[in-house]
């Protein structure tokens, strides 16, 4: 069967090791799990592979309140109480009541889908066991109609975590895994680049060396990740600031300019004022 | 080849399983990693860990079990020419030979064979010898194999950079041996979750809703159910003060970890180790106590108990009355410890030392021996294995 295989797109940046977890993922038809700081574009990853293998996309965010039943399908029970008391025809048919989830529609699909499960995480412990046989088998049973729902084309399931709930092994095995390590400076310097292709390098250099900067303070309870970066180079474009304000002969005394795009939590921001502070005093210009 | 390489990673403290190898060689037979050593890396890391913890042991077992096999392979690469090994392996294998090793599926065998071939051939491979003799166990000939030919060599050249992947050991500070932040300390805590309904009824419980409904011929009943709850009750008792100063920094994320995690969380602070008194503020240790037998009194013994401390000590401190640093008891600390453990059976003592120190300490083996052995260093992985104890 021949396959596309994934490379990264025009405004994704796909490290080697990440693009072979993809590619093995899709050719053996399995799931793969993502893992990474928030804000490394774990996500965005889905998305993007549905993108460049030309797929459709079906996304189940998960919240703490998300049962496995929910991806399948779920029977609303109390709408067909109110209609049989309400003595509707639709009563007598139990198939109007089921609701299709996402793993259905996504196993209806007509061509090979992309099937994003985000922030598996989140939900209760039991959750990824619950969905064992769902992704082992790709099919599951609809008890209240007596059918057999199996996937036409088997996704490429793309399940995202950030880490909040340790995942049980037989779920793992099922997986190939990827962890989306910090990006360095060079692969930066090209994720930049395919968001703003018109910044000016010196510009780019500059926040560059500001933003590391800033990840290196000791102590921070988030440290600003690509995001962050991304929202920082917009805002500065945004108010025109020259490469020269982001540049200072003592580095390490300056407050970069908008730095509360960095920096989303109010102790970090008073922890690295203090630093910036305490550097000058002890380096007065 | 892999099955060796498997084992090691087994004997290194991985919990690879054998579904994950199979899934291994099945992504070799597709042929996703090319002939580069580095995609080799990459899909093997990507099947076998699962756990951003384990990256780093998973490098340092890669780097040592493949040494050396990629120097052989360069010398391979200088000296024969890729499409005339290539076409030399093809012809030197039969059909049937290829389809006795792909029943077989084992690499060696194949490699075997063509060692042999190889061997009758004139002297272009005198230099070659050598990379042959490593080839039983070198990565190439586990996917330099493909069911529709035999191929041995590297596609392209790819440049190789001085340092290798698995050798930069990029994720060294995520191995659970070596770091403990707060959100490490939740997921060890939350294993200990057991949930249970507690409390007003405040949730419809659908399903009692429709049963009790559909018995009652159709008339509805509405049925409530409290909300669930994690049940866990936890007692946690910190030293404080002298020996402790050193780890005061872990202490608090553990203590910050658990507070947020448990709805009944009761701690108290003690110094070097347990008397009669324990207090809530440290700052007002001495006008604010609470007598451990009202603790005792307080407490169901459904509570967990959980110590933290250096174990560090005189002996004279737990064995003898009188013994403690701070004030005159007139019971050992021994005995207070005992009648702790008996209202709380499900106990362990955190030790923030690194449990190779510990037998320098005559101390900490007298506490390991009053907690019968449930000691744990506060390391995650420590703290795994201490979760499970009080399970």
């Amino acid at each position: 069967m021949p396959k596309q295989k994934f490379t990264g797109t025009r405004s994704y940046i796909a490290t080697d090791d990440l693009t072979m977890a993809v590619n093995a993922a899709v050719t053996l038809q399995r799931p793969i799990l993502i893992k990474g700081e928030p804000g490394t574009g774990k996500t965005q990853l889905a998305i993007e592979v549905a993108e460049s293998l030309g797929m459709p996309l079906f996304e189940w965010h998960i919240k703490s309140t998300t049962k496995a039943q929910q991806g399948l399908y779920e029977y609303d029970a109390v709408a067909r109480l109110r209609d049989s008391q309400l003595g509707d025809d639709k009563v007598h048919d139990i198939s109007n009541y089921i609701m299709r989830g996402k793993v259905w529609e996504a196993f209806e699909s007509e061509q090979q889908p992309v099937l994003l499960i985000d922030e598996i995480d989140k939900a209760d412990i039991e959750f990824p066991n619950d969905l064992l046989q769902e992704l082992d088998r790709m099919e599951f049973y609809v008890y209240e109609t007596r059918k057999l729902v199996s996937a036409r084309h088997r996704p490429v399931m793309v399940i995202t975590s950030n880490n909040e709930k340790e995942l049980p092994d037989a779920f793992l095995r099922r997986c190939f895994f990827h962890y989306i390590k910090f990006p360095d400076q060079d692969t930066m310097a090209k994720i930049v680049d395919v968001h703003f292709p018109k910044l000016k390098k010196e510009l780019l250099t500059e926040a560059l060396n500001a933003f590391y900067k800033v990840r290196d303070v000791r102590g921070l309870k988030k440290k600003p990740s690509t995001s962050e970066l991304l929202d920082w180079i917009k805002l500065l474009l945004a108010e025109d600031i020259p490469p020269e304000a982001l540049r200072s002969e003592n580095s390490r005394s300056a407050i970069p300019p908008l730095y509360g795009a960095l920096l989303k939590n109010e102790q970090d921001v008073h922890l690295f004022e203090q630093l910036v502070f305490l550097d000058r005093r002890n380096n007065p210009q | 080849m892999l099955i060796p390489f498997f084992y090691m990673l087994r004997d290194g403290g991985m919990k690879t399983s054998i579904t994950e190898l199979l899934m291994l060689q099945e992504a070799l037979k597709s042929g996703l990693a090319g002939q580069s050593v580095d995609d080799f890396y990459f899909l093997a890391r990507t099947t076998l860990v699962k756990d951003e913890a384990h990256l780093d042991r998973f490098d340092r077992i890669f780097a040592a079990y493949f040494k050396g096999v990629e120097d052989s392979l360069k010398d391979l690469m200088r000296e024969i020419p890729d499409d005339w090994l290539q076409r030399q392996a093809e012809l030197a294998l039969s059909d049937e030979e290829k389809k006795l090793i792909k029943s077989m599926g084992g690499f060696e065998e194949l490699m075997k064979a063509l060692q042999q071939r190889l061997d009758e051939q004139n002297e272009r491979h005198e230099g070659g010898s050598k990379w042959i003799g490593t080839a039983g166990t070198s990565p190439f000939g586990a996917y330099g194999y493909n069911p529709e030919g035999v191929r041995i060599g590297q596609q392209g050249s790819r440049n190789r950079s001085a340092v290798k992947v698995w050798d930069k050991r990029e994720y060294r500070n995520l191995d659970d041996s070596v770091e403990l932040g707060t959100r490490n300390i939740k997921v060890a805590l939350r294993r200990l979750r057991k949930f249970a309904r507690e409390g007003a009824a405040d949730q419809l419980d659908l399903n009692d809703t429709i049963d009790k409904t559909a018995r009652n011929g159709g008339m509805l009943d509405i049925r409530m159910v409290p909300e669930r709850h994690n049940a866990v009750k936890v007692l946690l008792c910190f030293d404080i003060g002298g020996s402790m100063d050193d780890h005061i920094r872990i202490c608090e994320e553990t203590f910050s970890a658990a507070r947020s995690e448990f709805k009944h969380l009761e701690y108290f602070y003690f110094h070097n180790f347990i008397y009669e008194s324990l207090w809530k503020d440290n700052r007002r240790r001495q006008t604010e106590k609470t007598a451990t037998l009202d603790v005792m009194n307080k407490y169901p013994s459904d509570y967990k108990m959980i110590f933290v401390g250096d174990a560090t000590m005189s002996p004279y401190e737990v064995a003898y009355a009188g013994g403690s640093v701070e004030h005159w008891n007139e019971e050992p600390g021994a005995v207070w410890i005992k009648r702790l453990l008996n209202t709380y059976p499900k106990a362990i003592w955190l030790n923030p030392e690194p449990k190779s120190r510990w037998d320098y300490t005559p101390s900490v083996k007298l506490i390991r021996d009053l907690m019968d052995d449930r000691m744990y260093p506060l390391t995650i992985a420590g703290l795994d294995e201490g979760i499970k104890a009080l399970r």
